[in-house]
């Protein structure tokens, strides 16, 4: 017999059971429709998070206090960075662009009768070029007011909302945590990442802020600019050297701070984004397989109900392999059927929850593909048993069955 | 073309086993139209089988147009029931489905026949059924289902047709019908093999093998008709 015969057969077989070939074939629907559509959730995730994070500058080394422990968790002391480390830095280590030191926290800022709880950074006159942010009035504080920790500040597009609409705030006094501050420029909106808004913010020099605000006299963290990606590694090493020396550090004992570039966390973030989008990815695969099994149940029916007619195909000479294809290419099509509605329901939902959910979503040919095969495979896999079991029948005993 | 010896068949159920078929030796030519009779349990349906090659001997030889049937594998035989036998079965036994045409036209397609539609509309011409060629088998009668069922039987140009009780489930005018067809396919040199517990029925036949506990009993020519 040949193949398209036995397309035709199958197809015969399937629209003769209308119903029960749509809910057999709801089941790989679901799953390939929610395998689509969480990996197109967990991939428009990852790409924003990446794309916004890479916004900040990919040559860029920070270098923190305490000890990173794996996956992020810092130990140890917190006070070890000071303002003199920085400066020594970008006096002493070759192929560097640019050092900020910052220390940051938020505070409750004041302007007339509005009010804003905002992240108060206080930063060196090279944060701004380091972290990427254009001014859009104004200027940023130079080096005379950081070194008499002026009580100046730049203020992040979010905080120029909240507290001054459309006015203009150049010149205007905001009260930080209750002391004045005069608003000498602004910044260029960023876009905001989904945990932190870096336009929620406002800049002051770094003195400023550990004398006049905070009360520190340790640093937070130092921001370093590499002129080329190349030297990334390099410069970390001439750092690491660097401070351990001013610190004081005998040789076998870990360091009393940790650097770390942005490439690297972007990286670690991509993975874990990317073990984020397995686990959705995962989860659907299940109720795919789950599919499957309905396949398989309704193909064991199916092959017991028509035991008559494999008597009588056998009778007139089918083969078992020709049986076997016939019930297998049955439920090869009730998966493939299956997968093709799930996938246009599958992208579907990824316009829709990008659409309507405001979330980003990206359908990538890849997950179509893999789901695709994966309902076809399924479609093989729960099919087998049952066409195994029509194929082995025997003839005279399924011409008897009634 | 059909030499039987000592062909016997053993069902073994657990502990106990049955002996459906002892020792029957016979021989049939091209162009007999044979009955075999006899009571249920007589081994008939047994015999039926294993001329049809749905099933294996237990021991003994079956060789059908000098192939030994009893050396062939499941593919084998399956390909000897779609080249060299025809089936025709007390309840039709056809697919519900498909249309007359598309069931004569079955076993052409496990054949791989080239221009199956035309051969199996010719077979159906043959039986008298043209024109009921695209009706499912719930729009027809008895005798037209039984037709068809003559007609796939037909169409592959069988060396043998073995018939179950072809006339069981019809009344008897059109019964009259059916062995009427089978007597003019008969005149065409077919081979025929009819199983039946009706005398009138078999003695319409050549010859008559009557069967009893899995022997054959008598085994003459009918000289009447």
């Amino acid at each position: 017999m040949l193949i398209f015969d036995l397309f035709k057969m199958a197809l015969r077989s399937l629209i003769s059971h209308k119903l029960r070939t749509f809910l057999t074939a709801l089941g790989i629907i679901i799953g390939v429709a929610s395998v689509i559509s969480m990996v197109s959730i967990g991939e428009g995730a990852r790409q924003q998070t990446l794309s916004t994070i890479s916004k900040f500058g990919t040559n860029i080394i920070t270098i923190k206090p305490g000890q990173q422990k794996s996956r992020h968790v810092t130990t140890g002391k917190v006070d070890t960075l000071m303002l003199s480390d920085a400066d020594f830095i970008e006096k002493h280590v070759p192929l560097i662009t640019g050092v900020a030191a910052q220390v940051y926290r938020s505070a409750q800022l004041k302007f007339g009768n509005k009010n804003s709880n905002s992240t108060v950074r206080g930063t060196g006159k090279n944060y701004v070029r380091l972290a990427n942010f254009e001014m859009k009035r104004g200027r940023y504080f130079n080096q005379q007011e950081i070194i008499a920790s002026k009580r100046v500040c730049v203020l992040g597009a979010t905080v120029v909302k909240n507290l001054f609409e459309e006015a203009n705030p150049l010149g205007k006094t905001i009260k930080v945590d209750g002391k004045n501050f005069m608003v000498i420029g602004t910044t260029e909106p960023k876009g905001a990442l989904s945990w932190f808004d870096p336009d929620d913010q406002i800049f002051i020099p770094v003195t400023t802020a550990q004398k006049r605000v905070f009360g520190m006299d340790h640093i937070q963290s130092i921001d370093v600019q590499a002129e080329k990606i190349e030297d990334l590694e390099l410069i970390k090493e001439d750092i690491a050297q660097v401070l351990r020396l001013r610190h004081n550090i005998a040789d076998g004992k870990e360091n009393d701070f940790y650097v770390q570039n942005s490439s690297q966390w972007l990286n670690s973030w991509g993975d874990a984004s990317k073990t984020f989008t397995y686990l959705l990815g995962g989860i659907a695969a299940i109720s795919l397989m789950v599919g499957g099994i309905g396949i398989m149940n309704i193909m064991l029916v199916s092959v017991t109900e028509r035991t008559r007619e494999i008597g009588i195909r056998k009778a007139i000479g089918a083969k078992k392999r020709e049986i076997l294809e016939q019930f297998l290419i049955e439920s090869v099509v009730i998966s493939f059927l299956g997968g093709s509605v799930g996938v246009l329901l599958g992208v579907g939902i990824s316009e829709m929850v990008s659409n309507i959910g405001g979330w980003d979503t990206i359908v990538s040919t890849q997950s179509i593909l893999l789901a695709f095969g994966f309902s076809v495979a399924i479609g093989v896999f729960f099919g087998f048993y049952p066409a195994n079991k029509a194929a082995n029948m025997n003839p005279i005993e399924a011409l008897r069955y009634e | 073309m059909i030499a039987v010896e000592n062909l016997s068949k053993t069902y073994d159920s657990g502990t106990l086993s049955v002996s459906a078929l002892r020792e029957v030796s016979f021989q049939i030519e091209k162009g007999e139209f044979v009955a075999i009779m006899g009571p249920s349990g007589s081994g008939k349906s047994t015999l039926m089988n294993l001329l049809g090659c749905l099933d294996l001997p237990t021991t003994g030889s079956y060789r059908l147009e000098d192939v030994d049937i009893g050396g062939l594998k499941p593919n084998q035989l399956a390909e000897v029931r779609n080249q060299r036998i025809g089936f025709v079965f007390q309840s039709f036994n056809l697919l519900p489905r498909a249309t007359a045409l598309e069931n004569t036209e079955l076993p052409l397609l496990y054949g791989r026949v080239a221009n199956s539609t035309d051969i199996a509309m010719q077979a159906l011409e043959r039986v008298g059924l043209k024109h009921r060629a695209q009706h499912k088998p719930t729009e027809l009668s008895g005798g037209e289902k039984q037709r068809v069922a003559i007609a796939r039987a037909l169409v592959n140009k069988p060396a043998i047709i073995l018939a179950d009780e072809p006339t069981g489930n019809l009344d008897s005018v059109t019964g009259e019908e059916i062995m009427s067809l089978f007597h003019e396919l008969n005149d065409e040199a077919v081979t025929l093999i009819l199983v039946t517990h009706e005398t009138e029925i078999a003695e319409q036949a050549k010859r008559i093998i009557q069967m009893k506990d899995g022997r054959i009993v008598n085994d003459q020519a009918v000289i009447s008709c």
